[in-house]
Parts: C-alpha cells; structure tokens; sequence
C-alpha cells in the first residue's frame, strides 16, 4: 500500500509514538521563557570542556541519553540515531555518536535537522524497519558564532533582525509502541530560495520556505489550519514570523490565531538577542521541553511541527550566493 | 526558440517575485536605532581619541619629537586594545558603540586578538599564528597597496 | 560617526569598513588633506584607522623624497612600524595569556 498522499507528504498507517524527549540548554537560555522546561542547565558554555566544539558534543550526548533514562530503557534497544548539528562535517555530532555507540546516520539541514531526524524515523518505525530510533539535534552560539560570523570577542554590533543562536540541544525516542503522542503525517520540504543574502536575515530566508511547506501540506493532506490546536516553526523569529502570516495571508489561509515559533519562545526581550533564537536547537529544545510536555498534559492535543533550514554555508555566502532554504512538517497528535 | 523564450521569461518573473519579497521583508524588518547608535560611536570614539591626545601629550612633555610621542600613544592604545579584548570587555563595549569602538586602532588590536585567541584550541601556528590576521590582514593589504600606489603616483609626478 | 552610518545602512561588515577606512585615509593624504586634519585634531585625526592610512602614505612619501623609487617599498612601513609591531605582539601574548570569555554567561 502506498502511504504517499498529494505532491510532498506521507500518511502514517501506524503513527509512530514519541515515547520520551528530553533537552539540556546553556545559562542563557536556562534564564529565558521556558526556564521551567528544561533537564538540565549548564553553569556557563563551556561546561567544564576544553572547548564549544566539545561541549556541543556532550549536549547532544547529554540529550539522547538522558531521553533514554526517562523512559527507563536501555541504549541497546535503539536500533538508530538519527542526528546533526551545524558545524562543518557534523563535527559535534560525529564524536557524540562516537561514545554511544549505536548505528547512527548523519542529517545536515541545518536547523531543520530535527524535523528531518523525526520524519526519517517515523517511516522507517511505520514501514516495519525498526521498534526504536532516536531523533536529536544539537548547537551551540560560540562554536556556531565563530564558525559563520565573527569571532566572539571582537567588538561587532548585530543588527536588530539578526538572531541569536541556541545553545542546547534536544532529542525524542520514536517507538512503535508506547504511550504519548503520535507523529501522524509528514511533509517533505523542498529548496526555496526568495534571493536572501544576508546571512543576518535568517528568518525572512527561510519565511517562504516555511510557507511553501505548510501549504503543501494543507493541499496533500486536505486539512485547514484550524484542524491543528497549534502550528510551530523552528526558528524564524519575530520577524521570519511575521512574514509567514503575512504570505500565508495572501494565499488565503489564515494562521494568525494559532501560530506561533519557537524561536520567539526561547529568549525574553531583555536578553538582548534580537529577534529570538535560531540554530538546530532552537526547535528542538521548545519541542522537548516546553510543546511535549504540553501535548501530555492534554493542552495541546494537535500539532503541526516545522523545521526550518537555511542552508548556506561560509562559502556559499562570500561568493554571493543567495540563502537557500528548506522546511519540513510533521503533525503531532495525541491519541 | 520558444524554450528558450520561456526560460527567459520565467528568469524575469523569479527576479520581480524576489524583488517583491525584498520589498515585503525590507517592510517588516526593525531599523538600527540609527540616531542612537551614531550618538554611542561618537562619543565612545570620541573618548578613545581624547585617551590618544592625553597619551601623545603626556609623551611630548617627556621631550618626545612629535611624531615618536604619536607613535608611543599609538602602542600604549593597542595594549589597551588588545588587553580589554583579552579580559573580555571589548566585544561589550563594541555592541553599543558599533563603528566607534571599529574604526579607532584599538578597534584594529581587537580584530588581531579576537580571533588569535578563539583560535588557540587550533595550535599555536595554524591557530594563533594565522588567524590573527583573518580580519587585520585586508586591512594591511589594502592598506600597503593604497601607500604604494600613491608613493609611486608622487614618484612620477616628482 | 561616518563608520556607524555605514555599518547601519549598507550590508558592508566591519572588516570592509575597516579596509575602507584605511584606503579612503590613504587617498586623503595622498591628496594633502589629511595633514591640515592632523594638525588640528592631533590624536581625534591619528587615532581612527584613517591615520594608519594617512601614516603608511605618508611615511612613503617621505621617503621618496629623502631615498627615491626605494622609498615608494621602504617608507610605508617605517612609519606604522610601532603600531603594527605592537599590534601583533600585544596581540599574540593576550591571545596566550586568555582564553575567550564566550557569550550567554
């Protein structure tokens, strides 16, 4: 039987079960919105480690086994990891992995990482391939900072539209059996590229991507956005957010009542960081945290989940190469 | 032909609905606060300069010919520079004064040491050694360049 | 300042103004205007990048006039020696002396 339905999604036969989350974050987040929802704060970036790179490894490390734990099962019974962060050749990712020891294919979609790791394990646990995957993604503002930008000490000034990269990371356990909510649908995203190229302006890069995915997702499925209690995107902030309403508007479709993006949920306005958050583990630590605990307690009930990516790289942006981005959907409801 | 055509017209139609998303984003995104920030630079580059003249005055009442006691003031600002970027307090005053804490020298030793000192995980050599100049190194280029053009412009002319 | 209004209005980033500065203090005193500038503002004219520039043509300058065509590869240098020397070895020692402070703390 094909589950493929419309241009872009897939319909789960079985929905998957998200059977545990968990996240770990730096200081900065751990003093922002979502102070209550987290594992585990780090005293400051570094963590004890010799450098960002290396505490970026051990955030992810943190994640996927503290998401074990919570669910009381072993690292054995995961029969995949699915994962990735934002540094050149998945560098963090690679020596987390190294440790846990568990067959792990490597994702980069930049901060749609997370997204892409959950729709890829939700097919694989739906098409009968596995019992356990783990989805995780990871970043970290220095290590990232330094990578794609300026040097964390030198004295630059952001502009207001920029976005502050996450440090943190998060990770779920997909299970084909289990209680909590179920990934029900999928939408694959395609490249959408409006000519941004600014890397500073992340939000509205990646804007029409977001909206080229929730479209696509309302057509193959054939729902309208009030079927879903909440729709989430990972990382446009304040600004990308309102450029989503405002395309989406034009189109006719009208999510202004409940909509919102996790990028705005991670930072309070004093905290100096703009227009809110980015990076990999912008989506995943609100989903692991703050959305999942939300959807246990029965106050969200339906979900639509998105990754967004921007997919440029330090070359691709010197050459003046516009900003290519990506978004993928997965729709999250409990039973 | 028709194809071709075609391409064109869609490579005509991509660039107006960029264009048009430019607009719309140019629309929603926030403006540096511009006259607080040239106020910030101004004064925050105004105050490195004054720290200059205290030093070149201070070094001419040591009977320093003029241009060597420029020069000393010069040095002494580059260790302020480098020190302040080194204990970490620079890139804070750098986010409010933008272009004034950039443009004076001390601005100069902060993009020597910034990323000298991220990159020290990377060795001494391809680290330290090479990096320090990542953001220094166009600026003497250019710099150097610029000086040999006109020396040589003054040569002729001579 | 002219630095901040660039950085505000334009997408160029702090290294091109930075270049920038230093070409444009160049071409000032290479046309005779930066050293009026300098005798009146004193380090407010010396101080900002545009006096490295001014001081590396300046210094060329004057070497042509005391060695000829020699001058146009000895002068430059000479006369931002200190400046450069000091940036790059204060610049090594901080850099081993601390490490960097990250941000978020």
């Amino acid at each position: 039987m094909n589950k493929k339905q419309g241009m872009q999604s897939v319909v789960f036969t079985n929905p998957p079960i998200i059977t545990s989350t968990a996240n770990i974050v730096g200081p900065m987040e751990g003093k922002g919105l979502l102070q209550g929802y987290f594992d585990y704060i780090m005293p400051d970036n570094l963590n004890g480690l010799a450098s960002w790179e290396q505490c970026e490894s051990y955030l992810m490390e943190y994640a996927i086994k503290k998401a074990i734990e919570k669910e009381s099962s072993t690292m054995e019974e995961v029969d995949c990891v699915f994962a990735g962060d934002l540094l050149n050749q998945l560098m963090s990712t690679h020596f987390a992995m190294k440790n846990l020891k568990r067959p792990f294919l490597g994702l980069y979609g930049a901060c749609s990482t997370m997204v892409e790791g959950m729709l890829l394990s939700a097919i694989l646990l739906d098409g009968g391939f596995f019992n356990k995957i783990v989805a995780a993604a990871s970043s970290h503002h220095d290590a990232a900072e330094r990578q794609y930008r300026f040097p964390n000490e030198m004295g630059v000034q952001r502009p207001p539209g920029a976005q502050w990269t996450v440090t943190g990371s998060g990770a779920v356990v997909v299970s084909t059996s289990g209680s909590g909510p179920r990934i029900t649908t999928g939408t694959i995203g395609k490249i959408v590229d409006y000519g941004i190229k600014d890397p500073n302006a992340m939000g509205p890069a990646m804007a029409p991507a977001a909206v080229d995915t929730i479209w696509q997702h309302l057509q193959d499925i054939g729902r309208t956005p009030a079927y879903y209690d909440m729709i989430f995107t990972g990382d446009l902030g304040s600004v990308g957010r309102d450029l989503v309403i405002q395309l989406l508007q034009e189109k006719g479709v009208d999510i202004s009542n409940n909509y919102q993006d996790c990028g705005c949920m991670v930072y309070r306005e004093n905290q100096d960081a703009h227009a809110g958050a980015s990076g990999c583990a912008s989506s995943a630590i609100v989903l692991c945290g703050y959305i999942y605990k939300r959807l246990l307690q029965d106050k969200l009930k339906k979900i639509l989940f998105l990754g967004t990516g921007s997919l440029h790289s330090t070359t691709s942006y010197q050459q003046k190469e516009s900003i290519p981005c990506i978004a993928h959907a997965v729709s999250i409801e409990m039973p | 032909m028709p194809n071709e055509m075609n391409k064109k017209q869609q490579e005509i139609k991509e660039k107006m609905q960029q264009q048009k998303y430019q607009s719309k984003v140019d629309n929603v995104t926030p403006t540096p606060p511009l006259l607080k920030n040239i106020c910030w630079a101004f004064v925050v580059g105004g105050l490195i300069c004054t720290l200059g003249q205290l030093f070149t005055d201070y070094f001419l009442g040591l009977d320093l010919p003029k241009k060597e006691a420029s020069a000393c003031a010069t040095a002494v600002l580059v260790f302020l520079g480098a020190f302040f970027t080194g204990i970490g307090v620079y890139d804070d005053l750098g986010k409010r004064a933008g272009a004034g804490s950039i443009v004076p020298i001390t601005g100069f030793a902060n993009s020597i040491v910034a990323p000298a000192m991220e990159f020290k995980r990377e060795g001494y050599v391809f680290g330290v050694g090479a990096k320090m100049f990542v953001i220094a190194g166009p600026v003497l280029v250019y710099g150097m360049v610029t000086a040999f053009i006109i020396g040589l412009i003054y040569w002729i002319r001579q | 300042m002219i630095g901040q209004l660039l950085m505000d209005l334009t997408p160029l980033t702090p290294a091109h103004v930075l270049v920038l500065f230093v070409v444009l203090g160049g071409i000032l005193s290479g046309v005779g205007l930066y050293q009026p500038l300098v005798d009146i503002a004193g380090a407010g004219a010396t101080v900002p990048l545009l006096g490295f520039g001014h001081a590396l043509v300046a210094g060329t300058i004057e070497d042509i006039n005391s060695f000829g065509f020699l001058g146009i590869f000895s002068g430059a240098l000479k006369a931002t020696a200190t400046g450069i020397m000091a940036a790059v070895v204060f610049g090594f020692f901080m850099s081993v002396l601390f490490n960097p402070k990250g941000k978020g703390g």
